[in-house]
């Protein structure tokens, strides 16, 4: 089985609301990058894969120099290889056009049976990739995964969380599988694991090296931009803390105010 | 010239969201002097033909095959195409459910369409859609404009109000011809586990009854459950909770779990991590029940209270039963 993960870098979940509009417009957040927090339930479900089936992992970004540090963070959990693909042509890619070079970096690097991605990043929260990746590579696509039951014999079952409960799939391999959170708890890159990242040299393919036409990807072939962003505005009510003699009385006064609301 | 919504169904009732869109989608279709047509694929769908019409499509296309009975990207995404082809549509919708963000992000990549996923307002500048959307997990809001003929949106749950129905709207019913997807899915669903029947999802959920550290163990979400049962409200949780193994995954409400926008949301023992925060913080009224005065939460709720859950939230439950 090959496994090949897709990672990205975001900014850190807890620096989030520090971005800046400018700065989000810009794409560059002026603050600490890590990985996207979703892809590593993708590293960690493939590493796992490997250790019970057997078999190879890669790992896959798309990005310029910086983006080799999510290659890193693969390689200290403990990822082999990674691969970065990037070229000036990639710069404004929509979700769409990132599909397209991630698939076919996937191709480039060989032969594929499960592809994993996280299931959005906390920055474009689009959940778009792993959908565009599917479609590109006309494999299967499985997303909001929490466990893969069974694979093999040129198959996967897995359990996916709808909002009615949890449905049971199968799908032919090759696949695209976008994790939730439920699949596992990934583990913290081992010490072996972050020397070894820290000496490790990825190769970077360019569009020409991924047979893609640059004008079929970056900004100018991009259906949608982000124009006008802003801050939501700040709730604006002051909380009124409600207090009296008794509990009784203070919940009394907790209803009666949620019914003035119109809320209960 | 025309607006296209999916009406998702689960089992042959249509899923509230669709006609929410549809609300939205009919004064868009008004703006641009065109029709809204809706698409349901299933099977034993027909009779939700004319709910949509009631909730104010002119044109409604039916697909219906006992191979469209389970939900699978593939065939629906060609179905939703075919759809599209033949209304002519200019705008594509759905609600921002599971099935519905994977639907509509399967049709734009396939056709190379621009897509805004989880759009909380749409609206038409010079006859071209603009999605506004939640970037930056809710930190930021951006507006999508489109550079394709089709301009395609998932909406986010409860942005838009319930339309009202009208069952004396006409309107046309076409029968569409669902043979083409045969063999198209590549899936194959196996069964379904259901959550118990009455449990109100969270996202769907008026109003919302969350625990975190505060409740202290699996029996400590007990009253909160309870609450949620006098109220109809459904039951979140913090990330915390979750973590500690004392509710499933599915109730947990913030930047790893669901982003939830109810009328009203009580916080039982949630401090308000800035992660739990961006997955509630759009909720029109916020009570925060919570021992620490210092907790993060007041800050963003309407009305707290300071002292013990295990005393004030047994105390709301008796009010709320008089």
């Amino acid at each position: 089985m090959k496994y090949v993960v897709c990672v990205t870098q975001s900014p850190d979940t807890a620096e989030l609301p520090k971005v800046t509009v400018e700065q989000a417009a810009s794409g560059n957040e002026g603050v600490a990058l890590i990985t996207n927090p979703w892809d590593e339930y993708a590293i960690e479900e493939a590493l796992r894969l490997k250790e019970k089936q057997g078999g190879e992992v890669i790992a896959i970004t798309m990005g310029p120099e910086k983006a080799t540090d999510a290659l890193k963070s693969a390689v200290a959990m403990g990822v082999p290889k990674g691969v970065r693909l990037w070229d000036p042509a990639f710069a404004g890619s929509d979700a769409l056009g990132v599909g397209k070079i991630l698939a076919a970096g996937i191709r480039k690097q060989g032969d594929f049976d499960v592809v994993l991605t996280g299931k959005l990043t906390v920055d474009g929260n689009g959940a778009l990739v792993p959908v565009a990746i599917a479609n590109e590579l006309e494999a299967a696509l499985l997303t909001q995964v929490a466990k893969i039951i069974s694979i093999g014999d040129g198959k996967v079952t897995v359990e996916r969380l709808v909002e009615e409960g949890r449905e049971k799939v199968t799908a032919p391999l090759p696949v695209v599988i976008a994790p939730v959170k439920e699949i596992n708890e990934p583990r913290y890159a081992s010490f072996m694991g972050i020397r070894k990242a820290s000496r490790a040299k990825f190769e970077v393919w360019d569009a020409a090296t991924l047979g893609l036409e640059a004008s079929a990807v970056g900004a100018d072939a991009a259906k949608v931009a982000w124009v006008n962003l802003n801050k939501p505005a700040p709730r604006s009510s002051q909380v009124v803390l409600i207090e009296g003699e008794s509990v009784e009385e203070q919940v009394s006064k907790l209803a009666a105010s949620l019914r003035a609301e119109k809320v209960i | 010239m025309s607006v296209l919504v999916w009406v998702e169904q689960y089992k042959g009732a249509a899923i509230p969201i669709s006609w929410e869109v549809m609300g939205k989608a009919r004064e868009l279709a008004d703006s641009l002097d065109g029709k809204l047509v809706a698409m349901v694929a299933g099977e034993g769908v027909e009779s939700l033909a004319q709910e949509a019409i009631s909730y104010g499509a002119d044109q409604v296309f039916v697909y219906e095959d006992k191979e469209l009975d389970s939900f699978r990207v593939e065939p629906y995404a060609k179905l939703l195409s075919d759809a599209a082809a033949k209304a002519g549509a200019s705008v594509i919708l759905a609600g921002g459910t599971t099935r519905g963000r994977d639907l509509v992000a399967y049709v734009a990549v396939q056709n190379g369409w621009g897509i805004a996923p989880d759009a909380s307002n749409l609206r038409l500048e010079e006859g071209k859609l603009v999605a506004t959307r939640p970037v930056y997990t809710g930190n930021i809001f951006a507006d999508i404009t489109f550079n394709s003929a089709v301009q395609v949106a998932s909406v986010r749950g409860r942005s838009f109000p319930l339309p009202e129905k009208d069952a004396n709207r006409s309107g046309e019913v076409v029968a569409g011809d669902a043979s083409v997807v045969i063999g198209a899915a590549k899936t194959v669903v196996d069964g379904m586990e259901e959550k118990a029947s009455g449990e109100v999802s969270l996202t769907d959920a008026n109003i919302i009854v969350s625990g975190g550290r505060g409740v202290k163990g699996p029996e400590g979400f007990e009253p909160i459950r309870e609450l949620a049962g006098v109220l109809g409200a459904a039951v979140g949780a913090s990330r915390a909770a979750v973590d500690a193994g004392w509710i499933p995954y599915d109730h947990q409400v913030g930047q790893t779990g669901k982003t939830v926008r109810p009328d009203l949301y009580i916080a039982c023992g949630i401090s308000g991590a800035i992660q739990h925060l961006a997955g509630m913080s759009s909720s029109k009224v916020i009570v925060a029940i919570n021992k620490d005065p210092d907790a993060p939460i007041f800050q963003v709720a309407n009305y707290g209270i300071v002292g013990d859950l295990f005393t004030y939230v047994p105390a709301l439950i008796a009010e709320l039963k008089k």
